[in-house]
Parts: structure tokens; sequence; C-alpha cells
């Protein structure tokens, strides 16, 4: 039983950021905008955040400024997407790049000249896990209960995020634009400040990802926190099926594979981690061909119908 | 009165030349500004990554070295981009090709010496184009979405190929570093100028090639067509699915030459770090090419050229070394912009026109 709680534990905790960025990405996507810049927001959103918190000692602070970096970030993306309708795939690696190498630059400029301009080894508040007192001892609930702010935060928004897509009549117009924008349109949605606003949510709660590894899993700034993970999200989008409600079991099955690969390597082995690693993009293709299979004899669920698609309006 | 957006039939000619140009300059301005702001002077800053890049012969080829790559993969996705195939795999295929030349190049100890460079480059393209073929198969047999495919299988490779250079290829007595042993002399590459290889003429050999079969030859002409419309290709009688297959298999044979060049040429051996995202900045490459296999060698060394005088501004001035795909990033910004004057057409209509345009219908 203490096995399994702990790595429920490790799993939540690794699972939090890939939720964030896995629901802004889901919403996004549903928009009928695919956002490859996830892994340059991430990055973004963690170096911004770390910077803020050092320097102001706000938490708050940093999360909010996080959010407006996001925002900004996929800002580009909606308006380069959407207004000027270029390709979807080239804009999202630009934004890749482009946050990549940013956030890489202010890693080494930011910093205090006592320590060369760098980021990178310094230390800044960061968000602990709740006391919970008594309950700390109940398995399971201690895992669950025994985590920061941040990882409270998806318990709220995942339920959240599921309702308002389901349920509002937002969340039906949403899902309308993303499988037949021109059906969307003639319901009366603005379509394409429709798909500006969930690109620019997306964005923010991608940044939010970021921020989660900055300031509570990995505490500070390295050239690499993300590990990837921005790439991991867009693998994720496709497994939960663009279902938000999904969007735990996907990120707890990575967050779990990195916990157990982290046993494996703290038990000295190395080699089967890049298979074990090699797993939840494997599933992925597997997860995508069986439900474009699936989606050719049913035609019920699946990818939004124009993903990657401009919308055009035809003024006639 | 509105504006209204009509896809062009064929791009705009002044546009296609203007465009690139103008978002290079844009570029310069921006990244220009974010240097200033935090405090680095922007023209000491460019001179010192032209030099870097430019400044002298053996600065020049350390450039070639990293647009070799970059040419191969920039013309391994402009293929298949012509396509509509979104082959954002190119990496992966790099990778994989880099694992079997290193295979063929540690492993086949029974090839007879002359034949160990052919082997190893035709193994090394198999392999890229097995790669590609897979995201294709699934593509034309079952319509499976091959973004998302050719990137998972980046993954993939990376991991197969961190696998065995820290696993079973790891050289013995390599004091635990991570990667193979080095290559016997016979599959090392020839160099031409510093660590510049004969990659550079395999380069330039493809783009020729692939811009004569593109624009002369009659397959060209059917792989147009199916990037314009694959509903009218078939009603033209062209083998839509075939045609997507043999591209993309040439297209992850291109993009893994670009491997076995980093491992016959530069590196002589597998080794950790090998594809430092070549694969995502040739999807840069080939877009600002705007799909052109002529241009493509051109934008492939100013990227490289961004990549050594990011590293040489570290260097001389202290600044991070990641400028240089800042700019790269950058540059994707206003070009991307600019394709709407690239590819739509943009009318502005009156009241009068919308309705004559309704009768018109009508």
């Amino acid at each position: 039983m203490g096995l399994i709680t702990s790595l429920l534990a490790i799993t939540l905790r690794a699972g939090t950021s890939l939720v964030y960025a896995t629901i802004g990405e889901t919403y996004t996507e549903r928009a009928g905008i695919l956002n490859l810049g996830l892994e340059g927001i991430m990055l973004m959103g963690a170096v911004s955040s770390f910077a803020t918190a050092y320097y102001s000692g706000s938490l708050a602070l940093a999360i909010v400024v996080a959010i407006c970096v996001g925002a900004t970030l996929s800002l580009i993306h909606a308006f380069l997407t959407v207004t000027m309708k270029a390709n979807q795939v080239v804009s999202g690696l630009s934004i890749t790049l482009f946050g990549t190498g940013f956030a890489s630059f202010l890693g080494q400029r930011l910093g205090p000249v006592s320590n060369g301009r760098y980021l990178i080894g310094l230390t800044g508040p960061r968000f602990t896990p709740v006391d919970v007192g008594a309950l700390g001892k109940v398995p399971i609930l201690s895992a669950i209960l025994g985590q920061d702010l941040f990882t409270y935060g998806i318990y709220i928004l995942i339920p959240l995020a599921w309702f308002y897509m389901y349920r509002t009549r937002n969340g039906l117009w949403l899902r309308a634009i993303g499988e037949n924008p021109r059906t969307a349109d003639a319901m009366g949605v603005n379509v394409n400040r429709s798909k500006y606003l969930y690109t620019v949510f997306g964005g923010m709660m991608t940044a939010l990802g970021g921020a989660h590894l900055a300031l509570a899993y990995t505490p500070g700034w390295s050239e690499n926190i993300t590990g990837g993970r921005g790439w991991i999200v867009i693998a994720l989008v496709i497994f939960s099926m663009w279902n938000p409600a999904r969007a735990i079991t996907g990120a707890l099955i990575f967050g779990g594979i990195n916990a157990v690969q982290f046993r494996l390597q703290a038990s000295g082995t190395n080699i089967p981690a890049a298979f074990l690693n090699m797993l939840p993009y494997l599933t992925t293709i597997a997860v995508l061909v069986a439900i474009t299979w699936w989606e050719a004899l049913s035609k019920r669920v699946g990818a939004p119908a124009a993903l990657s698609v401009p919308y055009v309006r035809e003024d006639k | 009165m509105s504006l209204v957006f009509e896809k062009r039939k064929s791009v705009s000619r002044t546009a296609i030349v203007v465009v690139p140009i103008v978002s290079f300059m844009a570029s310069l301005l921006l990244t220009g500004a974010l240097l200033a702001i935090f405090g680095a002077d922007p023209m000491a800053t460019y001179a010192s990554m032209a030099k870097g890049a430019f400044g002298s012969w053996r600065a020049f080829t350390e450039t070639l070295v990293k647009a070799i790559p970059l040419m191969l993969t920039g013309l391994g996705v402009a293929l298949a981009f012509k396509l509509r195939f979104w082959n954002i795999g190119a990496e992966g295929q790099l990778t994989l090709a880099s694992i079997a030349a290193t295979w063929v190049a540690l492993y086949w100890n029974w090839l007879p010496g002359p034949l160990v460079l052919p082997v190893l480059v035709l193994v090394g393209c198999a392999a890229g184009a097995l790669w590609a073929g897979v995201p294709a198969l699934l593509k034309t047999r079952l319509n499976v979405d091959e973004t998302l495919v050719t990137l998972m299988l980046n993954y993939v490779a990376l991991l197969l190929a961190e696998f065995l250079y820290y696993g079973p290829w790891r050289d013995p007595k390599g004091f635990g570093f991570p990667g193979t042993m080095v290559f016997p002399k016979e599959a090392w590459f020839p160099r031409i100028a510093g660590r510049a290889h004969i990659g550079l003429y395999f380069a330039i050999a493809v783009a020729l090639i692939l811009w004569f079969v593109l624009n002369r030859t009659r397959w060209g002409f059917e792989l147009k067509v199916i990037g314009n419309s694959p509903k009218a290709a078939r009603y033209q009688g062209i083998a839509v699915e075939r045609n997507i297959m043999l591209a993309i298999l040439l297209s992850g044979a291109i993009c893994g030459l670009a491997g076995v060049g980093e491992v016959a040429g530069i590196s002589r051996r597998l080794q950790q770090g090998m594809a430092l995202g070549y694969g995502f900045t040739a999807i840069i490459v080939a877009w600002m090419a705007q799909l052109n296999p002529l241009a493509v060698p051109f934008v492939a060394l100013l990227m490289g050229a961004l990549l050594v005088g990011g590293d040489q501004v570290q260097m001389t001035m202290g600044l991070p070394s990641s400028i240089g795909t800042l700019m790269q990033g950058m540059i994707l910004f206003p070009m991307l912009a600019g394709s709407l004057f690239t590819e739509y057409r943009i009318k502005r209509i009156g009241a009068q026109a919308v309705r004559e345009s309704e009768t018109g219908a009508a």
C-alpha cells in the first residue's frame, strides 16, 4: 500500500504540468487550431515565472506573468493562423523555435550579476505540498491531498473543463467550430473570434504547466526543464481523444512512466528506460490509427474534422 | 464594403521573392529590438555573428557543416510538403538513418573496403525511407494524420539511438562516454575543407535533380497535380496513393542522407547530441525557400550561418548562443504573415459588387 501511495503521489506531481497543457491544447484543437508551439510556450512559461518569483518573491505574480506570456505567444499563433491564414504546422514550429531560443536567452541574461547573469542554479520561492495533518497518514488519500496548490488546481480544472465542453452552449459551439465551422457560423457563432479565444486559452494553460515545472516540480530554471513535455502533450491530446476529462488518464500514464523510470534508474539499470519511454509515443500512434479506423466505420469520435483548416468565410 | 480573400490559383511571383527578403529584414529588426531591451548592442551582435559565420575560410566551412544536413532535410521536407504531406519527422528519419549507417560501419565487417561507403549510404537512405514509409502507408491506406505520426516517430528513433549508444553499442573503451566506437576509416566521408564533407555534393546534386524531376518530368507534373488537388488528380487517372507513397519514401531517403552525413562525415560515430533539431529547422528552410529545391541550399546556408553565428557571439560577446535559434523562429513570423499575400488575393468589394456577385451566382 505504501508503494502504491508513493507512486501515485509522484505520478500526480509529474502529471500536473501535462494536465494543464493537455486541457489547454484540447480546447485549442477543438476550435480547429493545432498548436505545435507548446514546447516553446511551456519553456517561456517556466523561465518567466521563475524569474518573476525570484525577484518579486511573489508566487501569485509569477503565475500571472506566466499566464500573460502564454497568452502573448499563443496570440501570435492565432494571429498568423486565423487572421493571416498561415500554415498551422509551420507557425506552431516557429513559436517553439522562438520560445526555446528566447527562454534559453533569458535564462542566461535575466539572472543577477553575481551569478554571471544566469538564472541556472538559483533557488527561489516555490510551491510546497499542503500540510493535511492526520489525513497524511491515510493511504491513497494522502497521495491525492498531500500535493501543492498547482496539483489541487487540476482537481478543479478537469471537471470544469469537461462540464464547459459537454454541458454548456459555448462548449457545444466550440465542438461545432472544430467539426464544421460553416455550420457554426450559420448558428451565429463568431468562428474566428472563438478560434482566437481558445488558442489563447490553450497558451495560458500551457504556460501554467511550464510554471508548475519551475515553481513546484523541479524548482528553478534549467534549459531542458520541460524535457520534451510540450511534444508529449500533443500526443496526450490524441490519446484522450480530444476529451478534457480523459486528459487525466494520459497524463497519469505518462507521469507514471516517468515515476517508474525514476525508480528503475535509481536501482542502477538504464537500458529498459528508452523502451519504456517509447511506449507513450507508440501507444499514441496506435490510438491514432484505431480512432481513424473507428471513425471511418462509425463517424462518431476522433479528431475535429476541421483541424488545421483555415476558415475562410464566403461572403456571397 | 468588405475584404474578401480569394485563394490564388498560383502563388504571386513578386511576393515569392519579396516576402522572404522583407521577412529576414523584419526579423533582424525585431531581434535587434529584443537584444536592445536586454542590454546587448544589436549592431555589434550582428557584426559578430556575420564574422563568426562568414569571416574566414574556416568559419565558412563550419557554416557549411551546419548547412549540409539542413540542405538535405530541407529538400526532403520540401518534397513532402509539395504533396501537402506534412512530414515533420525529418529529425526521426535523420536519426534512424544515422543508426543504420552506424550499424553498417561497425558491424558489417564482411564488406570489402571500397564497398563500405556506397552500402552505408544506401542502407542509411533506406532506413530514412522506411521511417517515412510508416506514416505514408498509414496515410494512404487508412487516412491517418501524418503530422502526428511523423512527430511521434521522431521520439521513437531518438530513444532507439539513445538505447544503442548507452547500451549494446557503447564503446567499451569510451570511459562511459555515451557513444559508439569510432568508425573504421573506410566508412568515413571524404572531407572537402575543414569539417565540410562530400555530403555537400550530395545536397547540391539532390537539389538539382529534385528541381528537374519536379519541373521537367511527367512524374513531377503528376506530383504537382496531386499537391494541388488529389481529387482532380484522381479524375485524370493519376495513381494518387502510389505516387504519394513513392514521393514520401524519397523524401525520407533524402532526410536519411543527412543523417548518414552526420555520422560518416562529422562525428564518425553515433553519439549523444547528434540530431540538434535539424529536422525541425528543415521545415523552416523548406518554407522560406517556398518549397523550391533550388532555393533550399541558399536558405540552409543562411540558417547554418545563424547557428554558427550564435556560437560565435557566445564566445566573443558572452551572449547566449540561443540567439541563433531565436532568430530562426523570428524569421518565420513575418514570413508566415506574408503567406497571406503569396497565397491569397485580397479583394475589396463594395455593396454593389456583392449584389452583382449574388445575381451572378444565381
